[in-house]
């Protein structure tokens, strides 16, 4: 019994040291395969997360493509024919006006009439000056601009097209074509661009709005700090005061001297002094005389313009996206000397044509502040002065032909007005503007005007000029 | 005769050689730039900043001493991607300036030599004021910073090779220490990756891209248009789906709408310098760094 015991219990571990043996070995490899798995474990691990990094860089990657191919796309739009089409804008601009005097009859008494389009826009609604914009880089040396002005009633006409260098050494730079004069400082703003929605008395009174030159220009930026730009223009002097002359040479020639700058970060500044010379022949203008028969006045002679003008604009710290104020005044100083021939002829006939010595020195100015005073929303106030000066009319003078009455638009007289405006900016592509004013143009009676002006630009942005 | 001869054919080869400067002019669009070129050229340029930090770049005239500078500047470093669209076309043509003409060595336009984010799709104003060839406020971005300072600083050597050495040596330097410095913001800028902002504008883009932020809505209700308490309104009400930890403007943004919004929500309106200049703390490119992560790192908490 304990013989077979015994032998069972031998059997039995000799069976269970190879299983203790077992055992240990499985603890072994269990011990074994706990590390694999470890190890195992945490190289997945590390590729997991270089997995996720390199999503992750995959995706930048792919944000990458996608703005690289839509850049390429706007490139490959670029290529062909089109390629090289110049910057184009479009201005729109409309008024209704509500004015107690006739448009028609709009007058600056006391001052030779100008002949441009000076009066106030006709009552009611009515469309303003569309105004398309061309410009361009012709090539490393020159720049191109037109720009054309669709008027109402129909007809295109050409408010500039001139090209410009850009390549002159030691800061010259030279203008050929036709170009707004370079004299004053609203005279090389378009209408859109105003700050009202009509010209300053003087610049309707001598310059017709604004002085226009077919011709050249050269100006100069002196190698300093402030700005100093001196300028020169030679013209055909075929714009009032001047005239078309068919003459050989020069008509009509300016020089103009800016000088500006900084005060602080929040003041910036600029002065100038110009002078215009034109010599009109047989410039002409239609007047009435003490019966109301037609008379058709010309003058020939040397008519000078001395302008001098300044801007001052202030912003907080330079930023005028919320509040900003800019303060402007221009003096104008005319001197006329020359013949001026009266001729009745189409009208009453009684004295024919009359020719005698005619002399003025008259001047005129404006000041106008407008101060912006929450983002978009702006107030503006100008008071316009004409001062009729010394008209000598040798014709007048004579004593035996026609009398004063008989230059009823030359009358002694200085204009005034006073103009008052609200103007309301979505955003810089878009405005709408309410303006009052006291127009004293005309001896008699004082216009009352209040205009509603929309002024809409599309296309390539236009120019911050200062 | 021939000892003059040589003379007058010395002063013309002078003529001729390449310009040596005594010092650059260089004329920085945005405090930003100004002070990437003071790290390149250090003491041998003489720079003039169009814009400080407390100016919103889009409003910018040409003004006279804009126009005075262009006229002297040997170099015109912008951002370029229509950012001074209003004014840097007209300092080009009115300064006589034949150096910094678009396509010259002397016009350098930064947004170039980098990937911009949010190019759109299709370009229509009706979308506000966008900007076709995408965002154009590069700089929060250092690694954007690294790659203009590598092109700015070839454009330099390209245009005044008499101290090309110097300049290199300085990018070397400046580049060395950028690139510690930004591991460095990277790692201390961990804790922001997924805070949820408010934006006065979008000019905060490449920040929240680099730092893994998200924007959850602009004051303005398009780019470019000033915000409208309608917007504001719907904006309180999306805050309260998608909440945001602070509202993030810049130096020259009105504070007053962030103010509002910050009331409303109850959540912290945030100043952030933008850029060189925006605060008293900021007066370079790093401190422009440290102090923008610090003052977002203080609102995590």
């Amino acid at each position: 019994m304990l013989k077979s015991n015994l032998v069972a219990a031998a059997i039995l571990f000799a069976f269970a040291s190879p299983v203790r043996a077992q055992d240990a070995e499985l603890a072994k490899i269990r011990a074994e395969i706990e590390q694999i798995k470890q190890a195992y474990e945490q190289r997945i691990g590390a590729l997991e997360k270089r997995l996720a990094e390199a999503d992750a860089k995959a995706g930048k990657a792919e944000k990458a493509a996608a703005n690289a191919e839509v850049a390429a796309t706007s490139v490959a739009n670029r290529s062909g024919e089109n390629a090289f089409n110049p910057a184009m804008s479009l201005v729109l601009q409309g008024t209704y006006a509500r004015t107690s005097n006739d448009p028609d009859k709009f007058q600056i008494t006391g001052f030779v009439p100008s002949g441009g389009e000076v009066g106030p826009p006709k009552r009611s609604f009515g469309l303003g000056e569309t105004e398309l914009a061309i410009a361009s880089n012709i090539d490393p040396y020159f720049r191109g601009v037109a720009i054309v002005s669709l008027a109402s009633e129909g007809g295109a006409s050409i408010e500039e097209a001139y090209f410009q260098t850009l390549a002159l050494p030691s800061g010259f730079i030279a203008k050929g074509g036709r170009y707004f004069s370079g004299i004053g400082y609203l005279n090389k703003l378009h209408q859109h661009a105003w700050d009202f929605q009509d010209a300053p008395l003087p610049y309707k009174a001598f310059l017709g709005n604004k002085l226009r030159q077919d011709g050249l220009q050269l100006k100069w930026i002196a190698p300093t700090d402030l700005l100093v730009e001196l300028g020169a223009e030679l013209a055909s002097g075929d714009q009032f005061p001047g005239s078309d002359r068919n003459k050989n040479g020069v008509g009509g020639s300016s020089i103009f001297g800016h000088v500006g700058g900084d005060i602080g970060a929040s003041y910036a500044w600029r002065t100038g002094l110009s002078y215009l010379k034109t010599s009109p022949r047989d410039r002409s203008y239609v007047d009435t005389d003490s019966l109301s028969n037609p008379v058709v006045n010309s003058f020939t002679g040397s008519a000078k313009l001395w302008v001098a003008d300044a801007v001052l604009k202030w912003a907080p710290n330079g930023n005028s996206t919320h509040t900003n104020f800019k303060l402007q005044g221009e003096y104008f100083r005319s001197t006329q000397n020359g013949q001026l021939t009266y001729d009745d002829s189409a009208g009453s006939g009684v004295f024919g044509a009359l020719s005698n010595q005619f002399g003025s020195r008259q001047s005129g100015w404006y000041l106008q502040g407008v101060y912006q005073f929450m983002p978009q929303w702006r107030v503006g106030y100008r008071y316009d002065r004409l001062n009729f000066g010394k008209v000598n009319n040798g014709i007048v003078l004579n004593g035996t032909g026609p009398g004063a009455a008989d230059f009823p638009t030359l009358a002694p007289y200085n204009p005034s007005r006073n103009t008052l405006m609200f103007d309301w900016s979505l955003t810089e592509f878009s405005r709408l503007r309410l303006q009052f004013a006291a127009d004293k143009s005309r001896l008699g009676a004082t216009d009352n005007q209040m205009f509603v002006q929309y002024i809409y630009s599309l296309g390539a942005h236009r120019a911050h000029q200062f | 005769m021939p000892s003059k001869f040589k003379c007058v054919v010395a002063v013309l080869l002078l003529l001729i050689a390449s310009p040596a400067f005594a010092t650059l002019n260089v004329l920085a669009c945005e405090p930003e730039w100004g002070d990437l070129v003071k790290e390149i050229g250090g003491d041998k340029i003489n720079l003039y900043v169009a814009t400080n930090a407390l100016q919103d770049p889009h409003h910018i005239e040409a003004r006279p001493s804009l126009i005075a500078r262009a006229r002297n500047a040997d170099l015109a470093v912008c951002t370029g991607a229509q950012l001074e669209i209003g004014w840097l076309p007209l300092l080009q043509t009115q300064s006589g300036n034949a150096r910094i003409q678009t396509g010259q060595p002397g016009y350098f336009e930064a947004s170039r030599y980098v990937v911009k984010l949010e190019v759109p799709q299709q370009v229509d104003r009706v979308q506000g004021d966008v900007h076709p060839a995408g965002n154009p406020y590069i700089h929060l971005n250092p690694y954007n910073i690294e790659k203009v300072a590598t092109a700015l600083s070839a454009r330099m050597v390209q245009i005044n090779a008499a101290d090309a050495a110097y300049y290199q040596s300085r990018t070397q330097a400046f580049l060395t220490r950028w690139r510690q410095a930004i591991t460095q913001w990277e790692q201390r800028a961990a804790p922001l990756k997924g805070m949820p902002l408010v934006v006065y504008h979008k000019n905060f883009s490449y920040l929240i891209d680099w730092l893994g932020m998200k924007a959850v809505g602009d004051l303005e209700p398009k780019p470019g248009l000033p915000p409208t308490t309608a917007h504001l309104s719907a904006l309180l009400a999306t805050l309260s789906a998608t909440p945001a930890k602070a509202i993030v403007l810049s130096a020259h943004n009105d504070p007053r709408a962030a103010e509002w919004l910050a009331g409303h929500a109850k959540v912290p309106a945030l100043t952030l310098p933008f850029t060189v200049g925006g605060n008293p703390r900021t007066q370079d490119l790093f401190s422009l760094y440290d102090d923008t992560l610090s003052l977002l790192l203080a609102v995590g908490k």
